[in-house]
């Protein structure tokens, strides 16, 4: 999943400061599981709002605003009426939900600031309800056959290629007051346990940025 | 097999297999290097060659590219130039090196560099594009074939490169295993981390000698009872064995109305702690030579030349 936590209310009271009248749309997916737009953190936002002298004048969940096909779909209930008020949307979603939700306004000719309630923190494995932890940074050349399933990119601070450095202290890092796990024992440890630390052994190459990040799509038709 | 080529006097003594002494240099959060200058004058004498450190624990100090020229040309002291992967990417270091070289540099210490998190500037962006055995294989890459990805070097730099090791890492197979990475990237010697248990460092001494890479021992010499102890309390996964703090204890105390006598006791104790230590080391053939990481402390020198003789 996508995993989120709820931005400070002072920020988006300070986004929100010009506008008053606003159309809230939050996530039925990830952002949910995340306790951040299930049904009492929306109580909540209304509540908030609602204190800080704002008119929410329709709110309505968006089962999966990163889907831009679901989108098209979910905009069939929001009334004209809320539309032909609205000053701002806010969205409880991630990065992403809102951004695809950006393309549905262009669409629909709708062009009225849209602001975000949520912080994104990437993909995570869900441990239970409260405890996420970002297992993939999404980075486009998955190494984890070299590395025994895990993650150096997420779980080392660093994100070495070649770990561990020397800031690991029996197996924990120097990020954090080694608290948490040195993600290059952690996969030392693993590819031991499975008998190939020959693949411990082999000198990585750096990290080919070539193809990373900037305005990334994969289109394969 | 062609005869290794030599670019620095440590180079030259590596290759020789010559038993050598570095020492360290840690410039500060300043522009006048007056200090660090002078502490390299004194010291230049005894070492081969001097690291100059590259903001140590993340904490912002004068660029070690800049303050290892002007070390090398104002001491007259051989500069090992530590450079971390921290704070530039893979394009910024590839200019960096070609700079070093044409500012007079021929050897660096490649280090992956504390996390900014741990330092004065936390916010700061961790790059770490490349790492310590991918920085190693940048400089062989740039060295050895003259070319940067491929690229021709009009005028290629000429460098010798180390890394790091930690013979106090636990679990220690990991670490012995991570060596092999960077000699099969290209590093040329390891200087390690300080170590004062004996057993642990002849295992894992004995452990890097299949790579055959000559290895440096670090040590840490102590100036003072405050020192040892900071040491002990401060530095993660060292201990300073308890007999040494003890004595360096008794010789703050039995020495404090005579600061002169104190500090010849002091000299006289790091002497007859190293001796044995490096001796038995170096008998069993398990070391290249010593690498010093007392700061601030060039008065030492001599008595190191001692250690290490014979």
């Amino acid at each position: 999943m996508i995993v989120t936590t709820k931005k400070d209310f002072e920020e988006i009271e300070d986004a929100l400061k010009s506008y008053n009248n606003i159309l809230l749309i939050y996530c039925g997916t990830c952002s949910v599981t995340a306790q951040c737009s299930d049904e009492k953190s929306v109580n909540e936002m209304l509540e908030h709002l609602k204190n800080a002298g704002k008119n929410v004048i329709y709110h309505q969940e968006f089962k999966e605003p990163c889907d831009f096909r679901q989108d098209l779909q979910d905009w069939r209930n929001v009334p004209q009426e809320a539309l032909d008020k609205v000053d701002a949307f806010l969205i409880l979603s991630c990065g992403a939900g809102l951004q695809a939700m950006l393309d549905l306004f262009d669409r629909k000719n709708i062009f009225k600031p849209i602001f975000i309630g949520l912080n994104t923190h990437g993909i995570a494995e869900t441990e239970r309800i409260g405890r996420f932890h970002v297992k993939c940074a999404g980075c486009g050349d998955c190494l984890l056959n070299y590395t025994g399933g895990i993650c150096p990119v997420t779980s080392c601070a660093k994100g070495l290629m070649n770990g561990p450095c020397g800031g690991q202290l029996d197996g924990k890092c120097e990020v954090g007051k080694y608290e948490k796990d040195c993600g290059w024992i952690l996969i030392y440890e693993r590819l031991k346990k499975i008998g190939r630390l020959d693949l411990f052994e082999q000198l990585r190459p750096a990290f080919n940025w070539t193809d990373r990040g900037h305005q990334k799509s994969v289109v394969f038709r | 097999m062609a005869e290794k080529k030599v670019y620095s006097k440590l180079g030259e003594m590596l290759a020789k297999g010559e038993f050598i002494l570095t020492g360290e240099l840690e410039p500060e959060k300043t522009c006048d290097l007056s200090h660090t200058i002078q502490e390299a004058k004194e010291m230049a004498p005894y070492v081969v060659a001097a690291n100059v450190t590259d903001s140590p624990l993340g904490i912002v100090t004068i660029n070690s590219l800049a303050a290892s020229h002007i070390i090398q040309k104002e001491a007259n002291i051989e500069v090992i130039w530590q450079l971390t992967v921290r704070d530039v990417n893979k394009l910024g270091i590839a200019g960096m090196i070609m700079g070093g070289h044409a500012l007079g540099l021929r050897n660096i210490l490649s280090l992956t560099g504390d996390h900014p998190n741990m330092g004065d500037m936390p916010e700061s962006k961790p790059v770490f594009d490349l790492d310590s055995a991918t920085l190693c294989m940048l400089v062989r890459e740039m060295v050895d074939k003259g070319t940067i990805n491929g690229y021709e070097i009009e005028s290629p730099p000429k460098f010798h490169v180390g890394a790091a090791a930690n013979p106090n890492s636990n679990p220690m197979e990991a670490e012995v295993l991570k060596v092999g990475r960077k000699v099969k990237a290209g590093c040329e010697f390891i200087q390690t981390q300080v170590a004062y248990d004996l057993e642990k460092t002849i295992e894992f001494l004995t452990a890097l000698k299949r790579y055959n890479v000559p290895v440096l021992l670090g040590i840490f010499p102590m100036k003072s009872y405050a020192m040892a102890k900071g040491f002990d309390t401060f530095v993660p996964g060292v201990d300073v064995p308890k007999d040494v703090l003890a004595k360096w204890k008794s010789i703050k105390t039995d020495y404090k109305t005579d600061k002169v006598k104190q500090k010849e006791i002091y000299d006289q104790a790091n002497y007859e702690f190293f001796k044995p230590f490096i001796t038995e080391l170096k008998n069993k053939d398990l070391l290249g030579g010593v690498h010093c990481m007392a700061v601030h402390y060039p008065r030492i020198f001599p008595k190191l030349i001692e250690v290490i003789k014979g």
